[in-house]
């Protein structure tokens, strides 16, 4: 420190305090994304798929590890950009999880016949000759995997943010490869590149939204880290238009992130276009980053305004559990129903959000656990459920599929009770904790809300049932593939989370609730 | 202490899983197993309903209870009164019946499928003895709501044409009222919560507790949706005839003589003791939809051609004196209301069965006009049809008649007119039924009917227990009655209610 200082006569520097500890999971990840990169350039093809996996999962699983031992701490790091919490630490740990089931899914090769679920070169013009003969010589490719750990590094980084340009910087390290993973589908890759074109255009809209918001606090506050806000708001109580328009464009980027209405235009598009294994890996890990950060934001920066926000997110959670719920209804493709189905459940999360209690923040922390696993079990169905043409993913071709395949159908099933909220599933646990929360804060008409959407939701994930189990299976009844050990853990991972969290849900209850409120 | 209510839900439960891991391609011996177990719970609810102490002072016998999700105060707790154990004693008499009944119904219809059928009906047995035995609010909930999936796969998936529509108007209708009633109950947990520092399900922490009455008022609304919806009470009814003339016999027994009764069970046990206040406040209301469903049920079984239909329509007017008996707040018709869901019970399982042995005998028609003579072909299947229809319009020294008999007395005791008005529905339920058995029974043989065998063997087991049941609790009410009483008069205490003095039940009851 003194030696830098002696350095830099005129503007003294003093070198920030990081407690690498803290923030070892993200270091790890980040620097598995570095090696990962290398690999794609420097090793043999041929070697690369096993490499890459180990990297992965092995990076993974010791970042997960590494947030084990560091439960207890709560501190503010590197000169308060960085806040590592009890919620941050339970959303790391989740996003984790979720992301090793995803990189399960992902790195699935046995149910396409052409052997891959990624397009072979994501350079190839769709169509083109060059497509052609990547596809006739049998190219896989593995370069899904640095980007796969760079957006969960930003995820883990997006919760933990305490700073707004940090923040940011997590969003963006989040979303851009997330738009790439959304255009690699290797059947259909006219749709997954629309898809990943729009996710990309309307992203970096909402992006600079939030930037925008961001230059307006920096206006307000002289700082845009969140807790010197908070205090900023306090000292100059009454002067606050500046902080509420910055406020409103900050939620707007993050919103559009939680698929919020009105800002879910992207989210059926990209979900029916995106391979469905990334489509489960985002579905229930982005949930959970976008609600972190929007959450932090909320309760720490601009907890003072509360009587500010609460009507407008009251309005925007009434509007997202209906929206949700009735397009949904008309929807014949699953993933878009599921999709829509995402929308909705992100309205009932911020029913809880709203309740801007202790509770509340712990039944959102539940309610998204619950919906992560759920989402990513039911996408790793999708994924299976193929016809001659790649997945098959009209309802109609759902038909009797319960009948021909019970165990798989039965799986479905579970997944879409959970979903629906149907006791002795962890959906329900879910929908009771933030319920309870925002009843005890006094919201009683957005509960009455939540409670129709429910039902209006229920009809839908119940239009699946009936489609799989009552109708009699026909010729255009699509298969299930049966897959590899990568899937079936995946999905036998979902489908006992759904179950343990409905009928045991103490433990995790237990933890959300201990992992307190967030540092400020 | 031997865990009594407990062993009773698992046996079924195991019974259930052990169905579904059987071959697919042994359904005989799903369905001996099925039986077996099914009658293994019997014998176990009979040991356990002999060791019952009616006049014990607890509020619930059998009492069992363990933390289950702490962090909301909530319990596994199970226990009894005289109500759930009436209650539980007659879902698991019905239970064997049904499978003897159905041993043939889904041979054809399933895919192949016969174990799912049976292991549906013994998962539905091991929740509806949860649900009567629950005395945690969030359990019983979850018990109410999970108890619809079984029925629900049941009517979807075995049931006639209708199936699918029915099925799932039958399961959007009731999550409508659980939904509500989700609602509301969370609403008391807060309310617990604010009143004593910790929030609680339990049920007996629940009930006395001190409430805003607007608070009140509005949770009573909740619960009592969900439980009107499953009962149903008038307007709330639409579902029933779907689901009733879509589903298997059997489904339809289960679903209306013992599923039902969880809605009119709730009123009592939950609605009344935790809402008094608020139960008063709406008695008239509930009244008033009780009165317009007796009539209006019968009145629109007068009119119909369908058997199925039928029966369904004439529930739900029965349903208005359960209702009626319940919230008239004397101790006779509440103990005649309890009565009557056991008859209910009886007479239901009675009707549907016969007619279901009828209709497999005319290519599954349930139209009234493709039968008639039936009593030449086949006596004895007629002869258990005139029971149950004698049955279901309460013929004095049937169960059926003792229950009708003290609701109407004991409405009469506080609503004069109210009780004289319903007695007139008696007389449109005695039109209706003894219509269908003209129409169906006398006259000449309906051409399609001839050659039609009578009843065999296993048919005959299947309906003689319900009749000797049905004569002997007509004639000696006794056993049922001094368990039901001393529960009944416990709501009547944490109500606050008391019976009309001697002056108005002497004029009123006009003997």
């Amino acid at each position: 420190m003194s030696i830098l200082a002696a350095v830099s006569v005129d503007v003294p520097f003093t070198l920030p305090i990081v407690d690498y500890n803290a923030i070892a999971p993200l270091l790890i990840l980040l620097g598995a994304g570095v090696i990962s990169v290398l690999v794609e350039a420097l090793l043999p093809r041929g070697s690369r798929r096993f490499v890459q996996l180990f990297i992965v999962l092995g990076s993974l699983i010791a970042s997960l590890a590494w947030i084990f031992t560091i439960t207890g701490v709560r501190i503010v790091t590197a000169e308060g950009a960085i806040a590592i919490d009890g919620p941050a630490l339970v959303m790391q740990g989740a996003i984790l999880m979720l992301a090793i089931l995803g990189a399960l899914l992902m790195a699935e090769r046995s149910v396409d016949p052409s052997g891959d679920v990624f397009a072979a070169r994501a350079s190839a013009l769709p169509g083109s000759e060059d497509e052609k003969q990547f596809t006739a010589r049998g190219y896989l490719q593995t370069e899904v995997w640095p980007l796969f750990l760079f957006a969960v590094s930003g995820m883990v980084l997006f919760v933990s943010a305490n700073d707004l340009l940090l923040m940011f910087v997590a969003l963006e390290v989040m979303s851009l490869p997330l738009y790439l993973l959304a255009g690699m589908a290797r059947r259909r890759r006219l749709l997954s590149q629309e898809a990943a074109l729009k996710y990309f255009l309307l992203g970096a809209f909402s992006s600079a939204f939030f930037i925008y918001g961001v230059a307006l606090v920096y206006g307000y506050a002289a700082s845009t880290q969140l807790p010197v806000i908070a205090s900023v708001l306090t000292a100059k109580p009454g002067q606050t238009s500046l902080a509420l328009i910055a406020m409103a464009l900050i939620l707007v980027g993050l919103l559009f992130k939680v698929a919020a209405v009105p800002f879910h235009q992207w989210t059926p598009d990209v979900y029916q276009g995106a391979p469905t294994a990334v489509t489960g890996f985002m579905a229930a890990t982005v949930k959970i980053a976008a609600f972190g950060a929007l959450m932090r934001v909320l309760y720490v920066a601009f907890g003072g305004m509360r009587w500010d926000w609460v009507p407008m997110m009251s309005i925007i959670a009434i509007l997202t559990m209906l929206v949700g719920s009735i397009i949904a209804i008309s929807q014949s493709d699953i993933k878009r129903m599921l999709a829509y189905s995402s929308i909705a459940q992100a309205g009932f999360i911020l029913v809880g959000v709203i309740a801007a209690s202790p509770a509340g923040l712990a039944g959102a922390l539940f309610y998204l656990i619950a919906y992560g696993f759920t989402t990513i079990g039911a996408f790793a169905v999708i994924s299976l459920v193929r016809d001659e043409s790649g997945e098959a993913t009209n309802l109609s071709k759902w038909a009797g599929l319960g009948r021909k395949s019970p165990l798989v159908g039965s799986i479905f099933a579970l997944f879409m009770l959970g979903l629906a909220g149907i006791p002795l599933t962890s959906g329900f646990i879910g929908k009771f904790s933030v319920f309870a929360a925002a009843l005890a804060s006094g919201d009683t008409w957005l509960v009455i809300v939540a409670v129709v959407a429910s039902l209006i939701a229920a009809f839908f994930y119940v239009r699946v049932i009936v489609a799989m189990f009552f109708t009699e299976s026909g010729p255009q009844t699509a298969s299930v593939v049966v897959p590899s050990v990568f899937t079936t853990i995946a999905l036998a991972a979902g489908a006992t989370v759904t179950l343990v969290l409905g009928i045991l849900p103490q433990p995790v209850l237990e933890l959300v609730s201990n992992a307190g409120l967030f540092i400020r | 202490m031997t865990p009594w209510l407990t062993i009773l839900a698992i046996v079924p439960l195991i019974g259930s899983v052990i169905l579904v891991l059987l071959p697919k391609s042994r359904p005989t011996l799903a369905k001996q197993l099925a039986l077996a177990i099914s009658l293994v719970t019997l014998v176990l609810t009979v040991i356990m309903a002999l060791q019952f102490n009616g006049a014990s002072s607890e509020p619930f016998q059998f009492a069992e209870s363990y933390p289950w999700i702490p962090a909301f105060g909530i319990s596994y707790s199970v226990g009894v009164d005289g109500i759930g154990l009436v209650l539980i004693a007659l879902a698991a008499t019905l239970v064997p019946i049904v499978i003897i009944a159905g041993w043939r119904d889904v041979d054809t219809t399933s895919d192949g499928s016969v174990k799912g059928y049976f292991a549906l009906i013994l998962a539905l047995e091991s929740l509806m003895i949860w649900v009567f035995a629950a005395t945690d609010v969030f359990m019983f909930y979850v018990f109410f709501e999970v108890m619809l999936l079984p029925v629900y796969f049941m009517i979807g998936r075995y049931g006639g044409p209708q199936r699918s529509y029915a099925a799932v108007k039958f399961l959007l209708y009731s999550l409508l009222g659980g939904l509500f009633m989700l609602a509301s109950m969370i609403g008391l947990y807060v309310v617990s919560a604010q009143v004593t520092g910790q929030g609680t399900f339990d049920y007996l922490s629940l009930v006395g507790l001190e409430m805003d009455p607007t608070t009140e008022r509005i949770l009573f609304l909740g619960f009592f949706l969900a439980f009107a919806i499953k009962a149903p009470l008038w307007p709330f009814h639409t579902w029933l005839p779907d689901a009733a003339s879509a589903a298997k016999p059997g489904t339809a027994v289960l679903l209306i003589g013992v599923l039902d009764k969880v809605g009119t069970f709730g009123m009592i046990r939950y609605c009344l003791p935790i809402f008094p206040a608020a139960s008063e406040f709406y008695a008239p209301v509930v009244i008033g939809m009780a009165l317009i469903g007796i009539f209006y049920g019968a009145y629109v079984a007068l009119n119909q051609n369908d058997m199925k239909r039928l029966f369904a329509y004439s529930s739900m007017s029965h349903f208005g004196f359960i209702a009626l008996g319940i919230f008239a707040f004397t101790t006779i018709a509440q103990s005649g209301s309890m009565v009557y869901m056991v008859a209910h019970g009886l007479s239901t399982a009675a009707l549907f069965l016969t007619a279901g042995f009828l209709m497999q005998r005319a290519n599954g028609s349930s139209l009234i006009f493709d039968f008639g003579g039936v009593n030449k072909a086949a006596p004895v299947l007629a002869g258990f049809f005139m029971f149950a229809a004698l049955s279901s319009l309460a013929l004095p020294g049937l169960v059926s008649f003792v229950g009708e008999f003290m609701v109407l007395l004991g409405t009469f005791q506080r609503y004069l007119f109210v009780g004289g008005v319903a007695t007139l529905g008696m007389v449109i339920t005695a039109a209706y039924v003894l219509r269908l058995y003209q129409k169906s029974m006398t006259g000449p043989l309906a051409p399609k009917l001839v050659g039609m065998p009578d009843l065999g063997g296993r048919e005959v087991i299947a309906l003689m227990p319900i009749v000797v049941l049905t004569l002997v609790l007509g004639l000696f009410p006794a056993p049922i009655l001094n368990v039901i009483n001393p529960a009944v008069d416990r709501v009547m205490t944490t109500i606050a209610a008391t019976d009309p003095g001697p002056t108005v039940s002497s004029e009123g009851s006009g003997q």
